[in-house]
């Protein structure tokens, strides 16, 4: 995912876009029939392969009417797991971001050798199996791990309870905010900050009050998807929970739980609420896209005035 | 402005290298490196002969068949019907485009198990697709051609979402000067847009690819998880951890480990092509 989300409307990459003054609407070369014909294929893929099962969520769901839904999402344990699911995010999205900024503000605005080896170990988390990154935790503090006997002895539990979950959840979606911001601060340089510092403003304050304006939206959506991985991750989750029904239950295993026990009315109400998540995430990406799109339009602007 | 200067200068006035630099290795060594290492370390306590029979019994050579063919045919349709995509989002005007462009997200924003537990129900037996391709004799769900659609599905935004920038900043006068130079759109197409894009494409379908190998959520509602047919080795890794074989599931994930570097260099190497090709 990462390159992807690096080349794809990098937020807030202040390279003007100049090339994009309006062009002539029709210019395409191909025949009409043949543009028809992309279009549609390209619309069949996307509904089969999207659009479809995302109606599927929700009509699954509501297959047996509001109050079974109702009851499916207000039971026991799938409020436990709702809130398991909000500790688990609420503990590694706030962490993920004070890394994020770090990395991108010793990324950014310094040189020093083997940067760009750190630039890769960061990314490191997203090239790694769900299922890896659960694993090394049991390798870690499981009772054969290397600090399980310890833990033991100390009535520590890791694995198979809230901290793993923690952990697990803090290893996937470890890079989120990290590849957002430092291509934004790159491209943003240190201008302002030399300023603001030359004029005798303190470090931290050069931060909070140049710094942290410019990348307010960029780390709005690092967090975004930081978040919608940290409360859909499945894999790596499912690997150190240990499956205790109200205890270490996130939303995505409850999920399996109730669809492995055939009780699919009560797993898609659950799957709902993710999918809802989902496109929340959605929206409030094209928003943030939205913004940064008309804030390079305006910096065009900028330096095509003042010229 | 030359950057030698403006770097130096730089690394004077800005203070907080040695803090953020710090904590960024602190905070990378502990959550992430000395834990991944853990999997070497644990493989190293097993002699070669147990290595080497743990990752290539006959069991596992299945689920490796089936996880990289898999997600190989996954990209593959996706290079075809993203870049179909991508090209439409970027050329084309139609009702409902914006709606589209942001829907192409889902498979990054839905959690792997609700598309896992949807896609069953659809192309089960009695599902809304899968009702049809029963009557002509296709089964999806609970076979391996079940899982090729779920890798299908993870991989979707990566060819369209690396292609569309580029499509973006094509220049169009080139399309334009070939069609004036007598080119027909076919030859355009295959010596003008095609040569620009295929970098973007390559790098699309190495990410789709990357990402499927590891796929666990999506597959196994959908995959039926018979051994030797459609046992993914995400899968088999969690077998052996329920069967307290933990060294045989670390020698499991180290393979799959190799496997995504090897990926992960090969998609450094394509970007930087495309940069090369794109003249940034």
């Amino acid at each position: 995912m990462s390159a992807v989300l690096d080349n794809h409307d990098k937020p807030g990459v202040a390279a003007p876009h100049l090339s994009q003054a309006p062009r002539k609407a029709t210019n395409t070369l191909e025949p009409a029939w043949v543009r028809y014909a992309l279009i549609t294929v390209a619309l069949a893929f996307l509904t089969l392969f999207l659009f479809v099962p995302l109606v599927a969520v929700f009509t699954e769901a509501l297959k047996h009417g509001w109050a079974t839904y109702k009851e499916a999402v207000v039971d026991a344990d799938a409020l436990a797991a709702i809130k398991l699911t909000f500790i688990a995010a609420g503990i590694a999205v706030p962490l993920n971001l004070v890394f994020g900024v770090a990395a991108a503000w010793t990324i950014a605005k310094f040189d020093f050798p083997g940067k760009s080896i750190l630039l890769t170990l960061i990314d490191l988390p997203f090239s790694v199996s769900p299922v890896i990154a659960g694993l090394i935790y049991v390798l870690l503090f499981g009772s054969q791990g290397w600090f399980g006997p310890w833990l033991m002895d100390h009535d520590i539990k890791i694995l198979f309870a809230v901290p793993g979950i923690v952990l697990a959840t803090i290893f996937v979606t470890f890079p989120f905010v990290a590849r957002e911001l430092i291509p934004l601060m790159q491209a943003q340089g240190s201008e302002e900050e030399e300023a603001a510092l030359v004029l005798g403003a303190s470090g931290w304050k050069t931060f909070f009050k140049v710094t942290l304006p410019n990348i307010k939206w960029g780390l709005l959506y690092g967090v975004i998807l930081c978040n919608a991985r940290a409360m859909g991750e499945f894999g790596a989750v499912s690997v150190v929970s240990g499956h205790i029904r109200g205890e270490t239950n996130t939303m995505p295993l409850q999920v399996e739980i109730l669809y492995n026990e055939y009780n699919f009315t009560a797993a898609f109400a659950i799957a709902s609420l993710l999918a809802l998540l989902a496109l929340v995430t959605l929206a409030v990406k094209t928003f943030i896209e939205w913004r940064l799109h008309q804030a390079r339009k305006a910096s065009a602007q900028d330096i095509t005035t003042e010229h | 402005m030359t950057t030698f200067t403006s770097r130096s200068s730089a690394n004077r006035v800005i203070p907080g290298f040695g803090l953020s630099l710090g904590f960024t290795i602190f905070y990378l060594a502990l959550l992430v490196l000395i834990p991944l290492s853990a999997i070497f370390l644990k493989t190293f306590t097993m002699s070669w002969d147990a290595f080497v029979s743990a990752v290539t019994s006959e069991r596992v050579m299945a689920s490796y068949r089936l996880s990289f063919g898999a997600a190989l045919i996954g990209a593959a349709i996706n290079v075809v019907f993203g870049g179909i995509v991508a090209w439409v989002l970027v050329r084309y005007q139609f009702p409902g485009k914006r709606f589209v462009d942001a829907l192409v997200d889902l498979p990054f924003a839905l959690p792997t198990a609700v598309a896992g537990i949807t896609l069953t129900s659809l192309y089960s037996a009695n599902g809304w697709i899968g009702q049809y391709l029963e009557k002509v004799g296709i089964k999806v769900a609970f076979t391996p051609l079940g899982v090729v659609i779920a890798l299908t599905f993870i991989g979707l935004p990566f060819v369209v979402r690396t292609v569309q920038p580029v499509l973006e900043d094509a220049e169009r006068e080139l399309e334009e000067a070939a069609a004036s130079l007598g080119a027909s759109p076919w030859q355009t197409f295959t010596r003008v847009i095609l040569p620009s894009i295929v970098p973007a494409l390559l790098t699309g379908f190495a990410l789709a690819f990357a990402r499927a190998t590891g796929e666990y959520g999506s597959v196994i509602f959908i995959a039926g998880n018979m051994p030797m047919v459609s046992e993914i080795t995400p899968l088999f890794i969690i077998t052996k951890l329920e069967q307290y074989d933990y060294t045989g599931a670390t020698a499991i994930a180290v393979v799959m480990l190799v496997a995504s570097f090897l990926l992960l260099l090969t998609i450094n190497l394509l970007q930087a092509w495309a940069r090369k090709r794109a003249g940034k």
